[in-house]
């Protein structure tokens, strides 16, 4: 069976997928687009940020880490599920310090695009305004741990892409927060550099560049013109210091 | 008695957040009658020098631009100013440096055309006590249309720059550590250069409307919250009037030179704020004059009274002609930041238009780079006088601490002073009269539409003037709503 052409249904449209592939990575081999932030495709599934919840037949499932099945019936578009993520955006937006205004993502930030593509107005959840540690240590990266939303995507991506293991998450519940592994627990100490890919994928404005920030102006940024379910989460060079763009 | 009237006043200052539109004025009279003592309150605090520290460095053009939401690019680049010594960078490339000369010439045409316009003429056309229903920039449009268009084209001309350099009319990014992020585009050029040979004329024809105005009626034009005071702004090394760089220069009120010169980076050896506890404003002073004695004036009135020429030859024919009408050697009267500020408004017209004739506008050679230090002062002409941004930054790359000297704050006791000499000039009796109520808004409006309580625009100004007296305590008040109906006591 292992390789064999199959097909689910996802808001209608038969999706063609191969054995193993989870209902995610099927869609976004399709050409299509389900809601996420945690996911990325070169990385190991994570689970956590659970917007790619999907509905297959009553049941609610992260499409991330459910495989898909031959003949199921996948629902994407649907209004109870609008209604789920835009709470979960809201929840990310009031228990983070999100300011979009100055932050060197706006424009190119994923959850500002899902936020926009999913209508968000306001949270109405009551708005944290924590004070997490800033850490400006490292000569080229600095980390804003106020706009982490706990993806884990650095984290993955410094073990499973760079060979290293700079990032990690500590704490529980709403204590959980991206820890620096060194001795200091300084960005700055660690063998972190600009070109590693964990200081490259951020999917919002924590892990930054020190140079080249804002080298476009507004209204010419990537969700500035285009939504995200068009091209996908996507984190163009512009805002990776320069460096290659490292395609989703 | 005392408690009464610190019971009012806690409620006059009821936190009213909104940024831009309130403010109350305090009056307080002696035993003949007199007003000895006139207080502007400004009720909002903004808290920016706080809340910035912790923020990487790099934010702050974006951050403090947040400021305002009519001279945001003087915030803009005065911050970008102090991080391009932060960066290192004492040159901008040529090509950068003409990109934010325009940027900020587009700024302060625009703000200049929005107060005369929008905020300032309805008062000057159609008299301080005419109905207040019309006594607006939508009574000026009915009454005067052609000339409303063309200040709101005038504006508009300037917004558009501004977008053209930054991406956005308010709020966009252009400036950043070192220079500039983006090139103009030559056909965005072309398309400007059009646009100017309309402005200018229109410029002048304003410059002309502000000067017949302000000489309709000459002895109220002298005499109107008539201020001798120390002038306070950038000059170019040559004396020319400076909007982007240039050094300090003050004058006496008698036109001899205080100080000229001045490295502005050194502001702190040469003024210091004092707070009261009455407003949420400081009160700037030179160090050497003391608090009482040491207060200046800032802004266009003081840029076109303190330079030597105008670098452009309309703005400096007129700036010859201002001063010969009404110069003594100086112009002190509050009314005439109206006329300075149109003769202004002329000079980036020109500038703007020179400008756009350079094909470095249109160059990618946009940053420097440097040895990074820690400290960073960015000072700049803003629309409404010299604006000061100093930032210290700590060894992780954030704002440690901050200290911003806006341009109203510079001007806050000449405000206060202006309101008590119109309001002793003009109070009759004991009771508030509509009529006092707008002149007071007059002379706050003279200095500076983006102070809270100055924006009066469609008559929706919420003011509220408090009379006292020295024995009985309060004796009268009068409340402008935010529908601008008049609530008397």
């Amino acid at each position: 069976m292992s390789g064999m052409k199959s097909a689910f249904s996802f808001d209608g449209i038969q999706i063609a997928f191969t054995s193993g592939q989870s209902i995610m990575q099927a869609v976004l081999d399709g050409g299509g687009y389900i809601p996420h932030l945690c996911y990325h495709p070169q990385l190991s599934v994570h689970g956590s940020c659970r917007l790619c919840m999907v509905k297959v037949g009553d049941r609610y499932l992260s499409a991330c880490t459910t495989e898909a099945q031959n003949g199921m019936q996948v629902e994407n578009q649907i209004s109870e599920l609008r209604e789920l993520r835009l709470k979960l955006l809201e929840m990310l937006f009031a228990e983070g310090n999100h300011f979009c205004p100055s932050c060197e993502l706006s424009g190119n930030c994923q959850l500002q695009a899902l936020a926009y593509e999913l209508g968000m107005t306001h949270s109405r959840f009551p708005l944290q305004y924590p004070t997490r540690k800033r850490d400006g240590s490292h000569a080229t990266v600095f980390l804003d741990r106020d706009r982490c939303i706990n993806c884990e995507i650095c984290v993955r991506a410094s073990r499973e892409l760079d060979g290293k293991n700079v990032f990690s998450l500590s704490g529980r519940g709403s204590d959980t927060a991206l820890q620096i592994n060194s001795e200091d627990g300084r960005l700055g100490s660690t063998d972190l550099i600009a070109t590693d890919s964990s200081a490259r994928l951020c999917p919002v404005g924590a892990l930054v560049f020190k140079q080249g920030n804002y080298a476009e102006r507004p209204n010419e940024r990537l969700y500035d013109t285009h939504i995200i379910s068009e091209t996908g989460n996507r984190r163009p060079a512009v805002v990776s210091g320069g460096y290659p763009e490292l395609g989703e | 008695m005392r408690d009464k009237t610190d019971k009012l006043r806690r409620i006059a200052i009821e936190p009213v957040t909104r940024v831009e539109g309130h403010g109350k004025v305090t009056l307080l009279l002696d035993e003949e009658g007199r007003v000895v003592q006139a207080r502007l309150h400004i009720v909002e605090f903004r808290g920016f020098e706080k809340f910035i520290q912790g923020h990487p460095y790099w934010e702050l053009p974006l951050l403090v631009q947040r400021l305002c939401g009519i001279c945001p690019v003087s915030h803009h680049l005065a911050a970008a100013k102090a991080i391009d010594q932060i960066v290192g960078v004492e040159t901008l490339s040529p090509a950068a440096l003409k990109l934010r000369r325009l940027l900020h010439f587009g700024q302060v045409l625009q703000s200049h055309a929005l107060h005369f316009f929008h905020l300032a003429s309805p008062d000057l056309l159609f008299g301080y006590d005419s109905e207040i229903s019309k006594r607006n920039i939508l009574g000026v449009l009915h009454k005067h249309p052609q000339l409303a268009l063309q200040g709101v084209k005038i504006r508009k001309f300037g917004q558009q720059i501004i977008e053209a350099i930054s991406g956005k009319r308010i709020h966009g990014i252009a400036a950043i550590p070192g220079g500039m992020n983006k090139a103009l585009a030559p056909s965005v050029v072309s398309t400007l250069q059009t646009s100017i040979r309309e402005i200018l004329p229109w410029a002048t024809q304003a410059l002309e409307l502000a000067k017949q105005l302000c000489l309709a009626d000459r002895v109220h034009f002298d005499g109107f919250a008539s201020l001798p005071s120390r002038y306070l702004s950038l000059v170019a090394p040559n004396g020319a009037l400076e909007l982007y760089d240039g050094k300090l220069r003050i004058r006496n009120s008698d036109g001899s030179s205080y100080i000229d010169q001045f490295d502005p980076c050194a502001y702190d050896q040469l003024i210091n704020e004092e707070a009261r506890d009455w407003s949420y404003m400081k009160f700037p002073f030179l160090i050497a004059e003391g608090p009482e004695q040491g207060w200046y004036r800032v802004g266009p009135l003081a840029r076109v009274n303190n330079c030597d020429f105008i670098p452009t030859p309309k703005a400096e024919q007129a700036r010859q002609e201002f001063l010969a009408l009404s110069g003594d050697p100086l112009v002190h009267g509050t009314l005439a930041y109206h006329w300075a500020r149109m003769i202004e408004a002329l000079h980036c017209a020109e500038a703007i238009d020179l400008l756009l004739q350079d094909s470095e506008l249109c160059s990618d050679d946009l940053q420097r780079q440097g040895q990074k230090s820690n400290e960073g002062i960015g000072v700049i002409e803003a629309p409404r006088g010299t604006l000061f941004h100093h930032y210290r930054i700590d060894d992780q790359d954030c704002v440690e601490t901050a200290n911003l000297i806006v341009s109203t704050t510079s001007n806050n006791h000449a405000m206060n002073e202006s309101v008590r000499l119109v309001a002793d000039a003009k109070l009759s009796g004991r009771e508030i009269t509509p009529e006092l109520l707008n002149l007071v808004e007059v002379a706050i409006r003279a200095y500076d539409p983006c102070l809270s309580c100055a924006t009066h625009a469609v008559g929706q100004m919420p003011l509220k003037i408090e009379l006292h007296d020295v024995r009985q305590g309060l004796l009268h008040w009068l409340h402008k709503d935010q529908r601008g109906d008049f609530v008397a006591a």
